[in-house]
Parts: structure tokens; C-alpha cells; sequence
């Protein structure tokens, strides 16, 4: 490009640097600012015209004065890609965080991401394996999926996120996940714990990381996870991997991209948060998935934290309307001091049912995960009643769901950190083993066929 | 500079400011270098203002801005079934093509194959008078829907010389006297409806094999319902099911602003999906349209039209049809962003003012009517309404449910306890029952709408029970009430509650559905008058033949059975009372 400097800075607001007279820019194009120390700063144009252009300021617009210059550099934004990226850690503007080499690139791809033509999308069906029961049974993962865990401040879900990282694998192959991990604004001690964790069990080889900590400029958020989603459908598309990313913490993007909204004077909508932000996180979360034709795939474990334990706060809200089901994480489970505190109840896996059954996990997997699902439901809901009347007033069957529900809480729900669990042996016939404290007449959802065989005390007749 | 060539103002994410151009509201312009599909808003003074229907990155200030003359339109003609489009109607298999997987811009596609031949049959001859909507001629579209050509609404005349035989679909095949010519390929506006004679009464019930729907709150053909539900409650779900096994002839589906994913289940499944009533591929008369929520926002804002414009061409030939729209949130989404961008004084929410009259239009395209070649048709629109946080008090849902006559509440509590299709029974309602009740006397049974009220009653005493039963516990209620909770438990986990997964359960005819109903209200006569007998209420409720009646439901043949396995749990309740 022509490498033109404009000083013709008109206004700075938050983020956004505001200038006039220039020759025509484009949407979407990278510009470079130089401040008067010296020093560099990178924006991104977010509306242009032929009297104005607004840029936003990735690292914040502190000292920017009047007198800096101005570079548009004529191009989209890009992210060198390459297979070296496994291995590394990045900033969260994708420079080398970790003190090596730049990146060489064997392409540069465009980080806004082209959407999947829908008719060339291959539907995910393979079952991941995640050695957690409340997961495997109730809300199954499939390859290609999109699973948010929905979480609040101060419960596990760091810990959740990391066992599945460790532990997932596919039941019927050997193919392994390399895992993309993106951090916005999280804080440094969470990053630590990250790192090391996946440094302990050697997962960090296998791995890239794109960081962007509490303390980083809180715009740069907005394009660290396109950054790590570019790098994803790279090694995916191009290389044949399964990668599995995490982010975290989407509720740390959302507020930035509510910033920004905010800087521009924009009509916002609910909770302040602007009007597209169902399209923006969208243009992120849709960013998962299988193609026809390649092999490799893309799954996303995107982690949030709900303001004030909120399910429809907009950011849980939205994101559970894009993405295939949620895991919710429960205070009142973490409190009891069971781990992991998943609640099954509103988690949900919508693509649960192309992942399970015969020849993928079990024929009676689909009945046992309802019969669960409804025994511990009703139970959880006797124990309200039980508060008031005591358990006196309940019948047989009652009693027998309200026993169920702490049976389920203490030995199906809980599991070690470290604790794999497979999916039959591990999983499946422990459910059938404590379904075994009801009565066969009010496990109404089990199909008589897998009763006969899996049932534990028929087991014992025969 | 000439009217006809501008150039680009300002760009501000999909909406696009042109300077020197002066189009009409609503005409399709090219913008920039890359000629990408856009459409005028808004006219301000000198500025044109367009939405553009692509990704609008990397274009300047300066390029160029063509005006086409023509307002958004659909190509309707033979090849419109079984394809699977975007939003603005480009075939996505032929995108795939073109681009590869990745929707890149810029392309251009026809909604139409141009070239292929179909065997066209005149049903007209020389000298015949035809107007605007008669049909002139069969195309076998697929194995299961003829395409009737019709005279483009606003065209006439005598027909001069009409040709059977192997055409494309740009060609003419008949010409009338004061020399129009017809192919049989038309094109419509989207965003005006397609003219009809006028509209009849609904009293037709639409039927979709879900007892929940059917017996309880029943659509008509030609009606509108609105499904709202939180995130979860199986929405997506239910409108497959809709789309799948409703006795409409012809199926439009509208993928709007949801999950790739999803849509990909939807379009790798329909096409192994047999129909019941013909036992072909349903595919056969199925359009869908996939724009997911990370294809560009003012073509999700387009899709509806674009479906709805569909579905009125196939009603126009006399065919009964189904509309899905999943969601219309996502739609009135993209009309918000589209209205913030524009910097227009929102309404309620961010939404833009004119946010209720856009629905209402929407949904007045429903209807039964007279064509206008003197045939009955319909279209019945069913949309999804995804209500931020499950709140139906926001302005989409309720936008909507001043409209629609049918309201499928989900609710995310029925779905947690894994109660499917989770649609609440004290809060759903239709104002259908009373225009169909005839229907169901002469088709079904004469006591049908009888058996109705008894359930629905059931249900509303169920839950006034209940409350009772939170305070102090259901012992402690009479026998009587404690029957009538055992009835309604029968009455959802048997009848309401449907296996949309399996294989037999997912379908049940309306017979079967009055079958089923009539077995639960002869469990309550039965049970009341063994338990006046002195039998105990356990033993009535746990007779095997019950258990057998109420797993028979999942298996083949069970509408033959049904009668036997009633009449032997009314044995086996008599005999309870005989072993006290």
C-alpha cells in the first residue's frame, strides 16, 4: 500500500480513534497507529465513509494524542498460520507470548472466517468419551460439537474443562485431540493453573494457546478467539487434526464487545449489550463443526461465567440459543462438596441422540439416560415437598425417587478428578446398578426389552 | 454521473450509503468491485441506503453501486422441490460448487436449473381463454408432486398455439394471441404477496401425528401457530416432527439464523425420511432454506419472504402447505440489527417500531383461499418464537401471539423432566377446536370433541390437585381425587408424552389418538367402579394390562390391538375388586 501516514485524528473515544480526510479505506481493514513516543498500537476500521473512519484500538487508546499518525495497511486482518502453531503460546493478538520464534507461516488466513455452506457440513455423530458420568450419560459430547459449560464465579468449571481436555477420547478410535486453548481477560493465577496443568500431563506439547489476561487491553478479546478459531479450522481443514477448542471466559468478550458498543453510541439493546450480539457470537460459536470431504473436526468447549448465577442473563442466553446444549454448574452441588457439581437437570446435549446408541455407545443408553433423568427430576422435586410435610406423607414409589436422587447425587454425579470412567462398564451399569433401588414398575421409560437384559437383579435370576 | 451507476458513500457493516444513484425502495442494486447482491432501505436526500446481502469487508468508499431495476424476486418454476437454498434463494449444492465449503461472495447462482428439460403435458388447447393462475400444463416435478404451470398472476388472453413436450424452463411454451408469451418459469416479488380470489374459513384440521397437537390444540389448514419456548424445551424438535409427518402436500422449511449443525441433520435426514401417506421420500415435497445465524444477517432478514413467496406459488396450484419458520426470532433479530445500523429510533427492546406490523404481515400470508383459477389452497405458518431467557413477555413473542390462533407453549420444565414434546397443557391453546369440531364428528368419531373436554377437564382438575398435593401430600387426599391424579399421571405419560425418536410412537393417526384417549377414560370408568366395589386403588392402578396398554403404544400394530388390550385391563380392574 501506499504507506500513507494521516495526522487527521478528529476525536478519541474509549477504544475508538476517529479521523477524516483520507483516501478511501476499506471495511474491516487493519491500520497501524504510531504514537508520538514512538511506540506501535494496531486497530481494526470499524466504519468508513468518505468524511470519516472509525478505528478500534486493540490495545486501548492511552496516549493517543492528535499528532498520531494513522497507517491503513489494505488489508484484512490475518493470522499466519502453520502446523507449528501446536506447541506454542501466543498473545492475544497472536504474537509469541512464549519467547520463541514469529510464527513462519505457510498461509495467512483471514480471521473473521467464512461461514460452512450448511449443505456441506457433515452431521457429527461420533461419541466422545469424556470419563465423566453426569456427561456421558446425560448430556453425551459428539465430535464436531459445540458444549458450553455454563458456570459462575467461584465453582469448578476450570477444573471440569481441564479433566475433559485430559480425558476425551473416542470410543472406537485411536485418533487423538489437539487442543487449541484461547484466555480472555482471564486472570493470571487461572492462566497458571491452565498451563500447569497442561504441562503435568504433557498436554501442552499438543496444544496452542492464544492469551489475552485481565490485564491485556480488554478490545484485543474481541479478536483473540477468531484468532484461536482461525488457527483451529487450520489445523483442522488443512492438517486432518480433531481439535477440541476451550475458551474462556465468554462473559470477559461479551463485556468488551459491549464496550465497544458503547464507545459508538449505539442503541444498545438488552443489559446494554448491543443489538448483534446473537450474530457475533454466532460468527464464533458456528465456527465448530465437520465438513464433508476432510477429516478433521472442530469441537468447542466455550466456558462462561453467569453474572449473578443468572441463566438468562443475555450472555448465557444467547450462546445457549447457538450452541448444541449446555453443562450447567451447579453452587448448591459445589457446596454440598460434591465434584463434579454438575446439575444434569437443565444441561442438555442436542446432539446427544446422533452420538449414542447401538454401535456407539449401548442400545439402552437413549432409555437409561431418561429414566435418570426423570427419577432424579421427580425426586429433587419430592425433596421441596418433604421440607413441608415430612417424609411420612409420601407413598412407596416417593419415597423410593427421594432416596434415588441423593443416591444419584453421591455415587453417579461424584467422581475423582482424575477418575475415568468408561462408558459401559463405568457409566452405564452403575446407573443401572443404583436405578436398581427403584422398583421395576416406576422405571416407566425403560423399554421391558433392556430391563431383561441389563437390569442387575434380573442378572442375578438367570 | 447517470442515475443508473453511483458509488459507494459509507459502509458500516452489512448496510452500505451509495451517493448518485436514485433507485427505487426495495430494488436490488450491485455493490462494489465484486458486484455483491444488496437492497435498498432507505432513500435520505442524495443517499441511497442498501443492505447488502454479503460479508462487506475489504470494500471502499468509492466503488461502484449498479441499480438492476428489478425489487427482490424468486425464480418459481419446475426444480423448486427437494432443493435445499440461502436466504436470497442461491441453491447451496451449487454454491458448494462454486466456492467449496466455505460461503465465500460474489456468486451468483439462479434459484432455478435453467437447462434442464422437463416433459411439460398442455392441458389447454388452441383457442382455449385462460387468465391469471390457470393452469396450462403438468410438469412431473417428482415422483409425488405434479408442478402445475400457471398463467402468471396479471397475464391472460386466448391461447394462440401451446406445445406438450421436452422444454427448459425459460422457453416458451405457449403463446397467447395478443402474443405474451409463457414459460414456465415465473418470477414474484418477495415482499408482496401472491394475489387469491379470496379467503375461506379454516375448518379443515391440519394433521401432524402429534397427540398433543392434534387432539388437544389442533391447527387448521390454511391457520397460524406460534411455538415459543426457552432454549432447550425441544423446539427445533417439534417442528421437525411437523415437517415430517404433517398431511400437507408440500412442506416449506425455513432455517433461519440457527445452528449449522442442526440444519445439517435437518438436510442429511429428510431425504431418507419416508412419507407416511405415500411412502416416497418426503424430500419429494419438501423446500427448505438454510440461512444459519453466521450467514450474513440481511439475508436472514430476506429468508422469510423468500419461503413464504414460495409457499404461495404451491398454494396458488391448489396444494395444501406447510410453512416452517425456525426461528422468527432470529428474523426479527436481523431486522433490529439491521434498524440499528440505520440508526433508526428503536421501539421496545432495541426491536424497531415497525417490529408487529412485519409479523402481522408475515402471518396474514397465511391462509385457506380460493386460487385465483377457482381452487381451494393453503398455506398454514407455523414459526418459532425463541424468547430471550423463556420470557414471553418480550416484543417478538408477543408481536406474535396477537396474530397467531394457535399458541404450543414449551416449557422448560416439562423438558428438564424430559416430558416430550414438552409443550405445556394449561398454557397452550387454539382457537381452531370449534370451526373443526364438525370435521371431527363426521371424520372421526361423533363424541370426538366430548372426549376432548374430558381430558383437557382432567388436566386442569390435575393441576389444581396438586397444588393441594404440594401442601400436605397426596395420602391424605380423598380416593376419588386420588384416582383422578392417577388418570391424568396415564393422561401425560401415555398420551401427551411422545417418543419423537422412535421409530413407532413418533406417529399416531387421529383415530388412534381418539383410541388412546377413550382406553384412558375407560381406566377411570372402570377403576371407579372397582374401587365403589371395595378394590384398592394400588391394585386397580397396577393391573399388568395396564402396563401392557400403556407400552403397547411403542409397538407396530398397535392400532389394531388397541381394542383388546382395554377390554383385558377391564377384566383384570374387575377382578381386583373380587380378590378384596
Amino acid at each position: 500500500m501506499s504507506g500513507k501516514e494521516y495526522r487527521t485524528i478528529t476525536d478519541v473515544k474509549g477504544p475508538l480513534v476517529f479521523l477524516n480526510k483520507t483516501e478511501p479505506v476499506s471495511f474491516g481493514e487493519i491500520v497501524q497507529l504510531r504514537l508520538s513516543d514512538g511506540s506501535m498500537k494496531n486497530g481494526q476500521v470499524l466504519d468508513t465513509s468518505d468524511d470519516q473512519v472509525i478505528v478500534q484500538v486493540f490495545e486501548g487508546t492511552a496516549s493517543v494524542d492528535r499528532q498520531t499518525g494513522v497507517k491503513f495497511l489494505g488489508d484484512v486482518f490475518k493470522l499466519p498460520v502453520s502446523k507449528d502453531l501446536i506447541g506454542r503460546i501466543l498473545d492475544g493478538a497472536g504474537r509469541p507470548r512464549d519467547g520463541g520464534p514469529e510464527i513462519v507461516a505457510d498461509d495467512m488466513a483471514d480471521i473473521i472466517g467464512a461461514a460452512i455452506n450448511p449443505y456441506s457440513r457433515q452431521s457429527p455423530e461420533s461419541f466422545i468419551q469424556t470419563g465423566i458420568s453426569a456427561i456421558d450419560a446425560c448430556t453425551s459430547l459428539v465430535r464436531g460439537q459445540k458444549l458450553p459449560i455454563f458456570s459462575a464465579s467461584g465453582l469448578p468449571h476450570n477444573d471440569i474443562a481441564l479433566q475433559i481436555a485430559r480425558q476425551a477420547k473416542l470410543v472406537d478410535s485411536d485418533d487423538d485431540f489437539v487442543v487449541v486453548f484461547c484466555a480472555m481477560g482471564i486472570t493470571a493465577e487461572e492462566y497458571n493453573f491452565f498451563v500447569h496443568d497442561l504441562e503435568r500431563t504433557g498436554a501442552l506439547e499438543n496444544a496452542a494457546l492464544f492469551v489475552n489476561l485481565a490485564d491485556d487491553p480488554a478490545v484485543e478479546r474481541l479478536i483473540t478467539p477468531r484468532l484461536a478459531l482461525t488457527a483451529a479450522e487450520y489445523l483442522a481443514f488443512e492438517h486432518d487434526y480433531h481439535v477440541l477448542v476451550i475458551y474462556t471466559d465468554m462473559t470477559n468478550y461479551c463485556e468488551s464487545l459491549r464496550q465497544i458498543g458503547a464507545a459508538r453510541e449505539e442503541v444498545p439493546g438488552r443489559r446494554g449489550y448491543p443489538g448483534y450480539m446473537y450474530t457475533d457470537l454466532a460468527m464464533l460459536y458456528e465456527r465448530a463443526g465437520l465438513v464433508k470431504g476432510k477429516k478433521g473436526s472442530i469441537t468447542q468447549f466455550p466456558i462462561l461465567t453467569m453474572p449473578g448465577d443468572d441463566i438468562t442473563h443475555p450472555i448465557p442466553d444467547l450462546s445457549g440459543y447457538i450452541t448444541e446444549g449446555q453443562i450447567v454448574i451447579s453452587r448448591e452441588l459445589h457446596q454440598k462438596g460434591i465434584y463434579p457439581p454438575i446439575n444434569v437437570l437443565p444441561s442438555l446435549s442436542r446432539l446427544m441422540n446422533a452420538g449414542i446408541g447401538p454401535g456407539k455407545t449401548r442400545e439402552d443408553h437413549k432409555s437409561v439416560s431418561d429414566q435418570l433423568y426423570a427419577a432424579y427430576a421427580q425426586g429433587r422435586e419430592l425433596r421441596g415437598l418433604v421440607a413441608i410435610v415430612g417424609e411420612d406423607a409420601l407413598n412407596e414409589r416417593d419415597l423410593q425417587l427421594l432416596k434415588f436422587s441423593d443416591i444419584f447425587e453421591d455415587q453417579f454425579l461424584r467422581q475423582g478428578r482424575d477418575e475415568d470412567r468408561t462408558i459401559h462398564e463405568g457409566t452405564l451399569d452403575l446407573a443401572w446398578k443404583l436405578l436398581a433401588n427403584i422398583d421395576t414398575k416406576y422405571l416407566v421409560r425403560l423399554d421391558q426389552k433392556w430391563i431383561d437384559k441389563y437390569h442387575p437383579t434380573d442378572k442375578k435370576e438367570e | 454521473m447517470s442515475e443508473e451507476n453511483g458509488v459507494i458513500y459509507r459502509i458500516s457493516g452489512p448496510v452500505v450509503t451509495a451517493i448518485g444513484i436514485a433507485p427505487r425502495m426495495y430494488e436490488v442494486v450491485r455493490v462494489g468491485n465484486e458486484g455483491l447482491m444488496g437492497e435498498v432501505i432507505e432513500l435520505h436526500g442524495d443517499q441511497s441506503v442498501i443492505q447488502v446481502y454479503e460479508e462487506t469487508s475489504g470494500i471502499k468508499p468509492g466503488e461502484p453501486v449498479v441499480r438492476t431495476g428489478q425489487t427482490l424476486s424468486v425464480q418459481l418454476g419446475p426444480g423448486l422441490l427437494t432443493q435445499i437454498y440461502d436466504g436470497i434463494q442461491r441453491p447451496l449444492p451449487k454454491l458448494e460448487e462454486t466456492m467449496g465449503v466455505f460461503i465465500t461472495r460474489g456468486v451468483d447462482a439462479d434459484g432455478l436449473d435453467l437447462e434442464k428439460k422437463w416433459d411439460f403435458n398442455a392441458n389447454v388447447k388452441a383457442g382455449d381463454e385462460v387468465s391469471a393462475g390457470h393452469v396450462i400444463g403438468i410438469v412431473q416435478e417428482t415422483e409425488t408432486i405434479e408442478h402445475r404451470v400457471m398463467i402468471p398472476p396479471g397475464k391472460g388472453g386466448v391461447v394462440k398455439k401451446i406445445d406438450s413436450g421436452s422444454f427448459n424452463i425459460t422457453e416458451t411454451v405457449c403463446k397467447l394471441e395478443d402474443g405474451t408469451e409463457i414459460a414456465m418459469m415465473q418470477e414474484w416479488p418477495v415482499r408482496h404477496p401472491r394475489p387469491f380470489i379470496q379467503k375461506y374459513a379454516p375448518d379443515v384440521p391440519l394433521m401432524t401425528g402429534q397427540r398433543i397437537l392434534d387432539f388437544l390444540f389442533p391447527l387448521a389448514k390454511g391457520g397460524t401457530a406460534g411455538i415459543p419456548g426457552p432454549f432447550g424445551s425441544g423446539k427445533t424438535v417439534t417442528q421437525q416432527q411437523l415437517a415430517k409427518w404433517s398431511d400437507a402436500q408440500i412442506v416449506v422449511y425455513i432455517g433461519c439464523g440457527e445452528r449449522g449443525n442442526e440444519m445439517t441433520e435437518v438436510l442429511d435426514e429428510f431425504p431418507h425420511l419416508i412419507d407416511p401417506n405415500t411412502n416416497k421420500p418426503l424430500m419429494n415435497r419438501t423446500v427448505m432454506i438454510a440461512n444459519t445465524s453466521n450467514m450474513p444477517v440481511a439475508a436472514r432478514e430476506a429468508s422469510v419472504y423468500t419461503g413464504v413467496t414460495i409457499a404461495e406459488y404451491f398454494r396458488d396450484m391448489g396444494y395444501n402447505v406447510a410453512l416452517m419458520a425456525d426461528s422468527t426470532s432470529r428474523w426479527a433479530e436481523a431486522m433490529r440489527e439491521i434498524s440499528s445500523r440505520l440508526e433508526e429510533m428503536p421501539g421496545e427492546e432495541g426491536y424497531p417500531a415497525y417490529l408487529s406490523s412485519r409479523l402481522a404481515e408475515f402471518y396474514e400470508r397465511a391462509g385457506r383461499v380460493q386460487t385465483l383459477a377457482g381452487d381451494d389452497g393453503s398455506v398454514s405458518v407455523i414459526g418459532a418464537v425463541s424468547p430471550p431467557g423463556g420470557d414471553i413477555s418480550e416484543p417478538v413473542s408477543q408481536g406474535t401471539l396477537r396474530i397467531v390462533k394457535v399458541f404450543w407453549g414449551l416449557d422448560a420444565g416439562l423438558a428438564r423432566q424430559r416430558h416430550f414434546p414438552a409443550i405445556n397443557w394449561l398454557s397452550s391453546y387454539s382457537l381452531y377446536p370449534q370451526a373443526l369440531d364438525q370435521w371431527y364428528r363426521d371424520n372421526i368419531a361423533s363424541d370426538f370433541p366430548e372426549v376432548r373436554t374430558e381430558i383437557s377437564t382432567l388436566l386442569q382438575v390435575e393441576a389444581e390437585l396438586q397444588e393441594i398435593v404440594q401442601l400436605v401430600g397426596s395420602d391424605a387426599l380423598p380416593i376419588d381425587q386420588q384416582l383422578t391424579l392417577e388418570v391424568a399421571r396415564m393422561i401425560r405419560e401415555f398420551f401427551l408424552q411422545q417418543n419423537a425418536f422412535h421409530d413407532v410412537d413418533t406417529y399416531s393417526d387421529l383415530k388412534l389418538q381418539y383410541d388412546m384417549a377413550r382406553a384412558i377414560l375407560s381406566f377411570q370408568e372402570e377403576a371407579k367402579k372397582a374401587i365403589a366395589g371395595g378394590a384398592q386403588l394400588e391394585d386397580v392402578v397396577n393391573v399388568p394390562a395396564r402396563t401392557d396398554l400403556m407400552r403397547g403404544r411403542f409397538e407396530k400394530g398397535y392400532n389394531d390391538k388397541i381394542g383388546e388390550l382395554v377390554s383385558e385391563m377391564g377384566k383384570q380392574i374387575s377382578s381386583s375388586m373380587e380378590a378384596n
